[in-house]
C-alpha cells in the first residue's frame, strides 16, 4: 500500500509539512511542489527534519517551482530528486493514493 | 496631490506565486507611487523568498514578476528592507537577493543598491514609526 504525499505550503508558514513527516510511513513518497520546494533547500530550519525523511521516504521536488523561485538544483538537501510534471504523473500513477497535505 | 506626507509601510509577508498576495503588494505599492508619499517596503517571514536572483517562472506558465522589483527605485521608493532573521531561518543571505538601483533624477544622486538587511528590532521600530502599514 503506497502512499504519494504531496506537500505544496511552505514549512515556514503551515505545518503541512510537520503533519505529513508525523504520518507518513517509512518507504512512501514525498513530493515537494509550489511553495512547498522550500522545504527541499539546503541551510533552512528545516533542513535537519528533511535530512531524517530523506533517509526514511523518497523525497521528490518538482523541477519547475524550484527554478521558478529562483534556486537551482545544487541548493537543494542531498538525496532528493528533482522531477518534472511527467515525473510527478508517473508518481501519481506507480502509487495506490495521493494524499495531499494542503 | 495632497499636501500631507505619511510615512506608508508595505509589509510583505508571503512567497511569491504560490499565492497572489506577493503580486497584489507590488501592484499596490506601484499604485500608490503616484500619491507622493514616504514609502518603505519591508520583507520578513516568506516575503523575503520575493527578492530572490533567478527567477524563472517559464516552467510554470505564471508571469515572472520578479523583474518589477527592481524597477522600484524608479518609483520613488527609496526604502527597501529585509529582516535577516527570516532571511537566515531561510539559509538564505543577501548574495541570493536581486538588487535595486535607486536615482533622484534632479540632483543626480545614485544610490546601486537600495535593499537593506536590518534586525527584527529595527523593523519593529520601522512599524512604530509608519503612520500606515499595508500588510500582505
Amino acid at each position: 500500500m503506497s502512499i504519494l504525499h504531496t506537500v505544496n505550503k511552505s514549512p515556514f508558514e503551515r505545518n503541512a509539512l510537520d503533519s505529513c513527516l508525523k504520518f507518513a510511513t517509512d518507504g512512501s513518497a514525498l513530493l515537494l511542489f509550489e511553495d512547498g520546494i522550500y522545504a527541499a533547500l539546503k541551510g533552512t530550519s528545516v533542513e535537519s527534519p528533511m535530512s531524517d525523511a530523506v533517509g526514511r521516504l523518497k523525497v521528490y521536488v518538482l523541477g519547475p517551482d524550484l527554478k521558478a523561485r529562483g534556486f537551482a538544483e545544487d541548493r537543494i538537501v542531498e538525496g532528493i530528486s528533482v522531477v518534472d510534471y511527467a515525473g510527478f504523473v508517473d508518481l501519481a500513477a506507480e502509487s495506490d493514493k495521493v494524499q495531499a497535505w494542503l | 496631490m495632497s499636501e500631507v506626507v505619511k510615512k506608508f509601510m508595505y509589509l510583505n509577508r508571503k512567497a511569491p506565486y504560490g499565492t497572489i498576495y506577493a503580486w497584489e503588494a507590488l501592484e499596490v505599492v506601484l499604485i500608490g507611487a503616484a500619491f507622493d508619499q514616504d514609502v518603505s517596503v519591508v520583507f520578513i517571514d516568506d516575503g523575503v523568498y520575493q527578492l530572490t536572483k533567478g527567477q524563472d517562472t517559464k516552467g510554470i506558465g505564471m508571469k515572472n514578476f520578479s523583474p518589477t522589483y527592481r524597477t522600484l527605485g524608479d518609483y520613488e521608493v527609496k526604502k527597501i528592507y529585509v529582516d535577516r532573521a527570516s532571511l537566515e531561518a531561510r539559509g538564505l543571505s543577501q548574495d541570493d537577493l536581486v538588487e535595486v538601483a535607486w536615482e533622484d533624477f534632479e540632483t543626480e544622486e545614485e544610490i546601486d543598491n537600495i535593499v537593506e538587511v536590518i534586525d527584527s528590532a529595527r523593523v519593529s521600530e520601522l512599524m512604530n514609526e509608519s503612520d500606515v502599514i499595508f500588510s500582505f
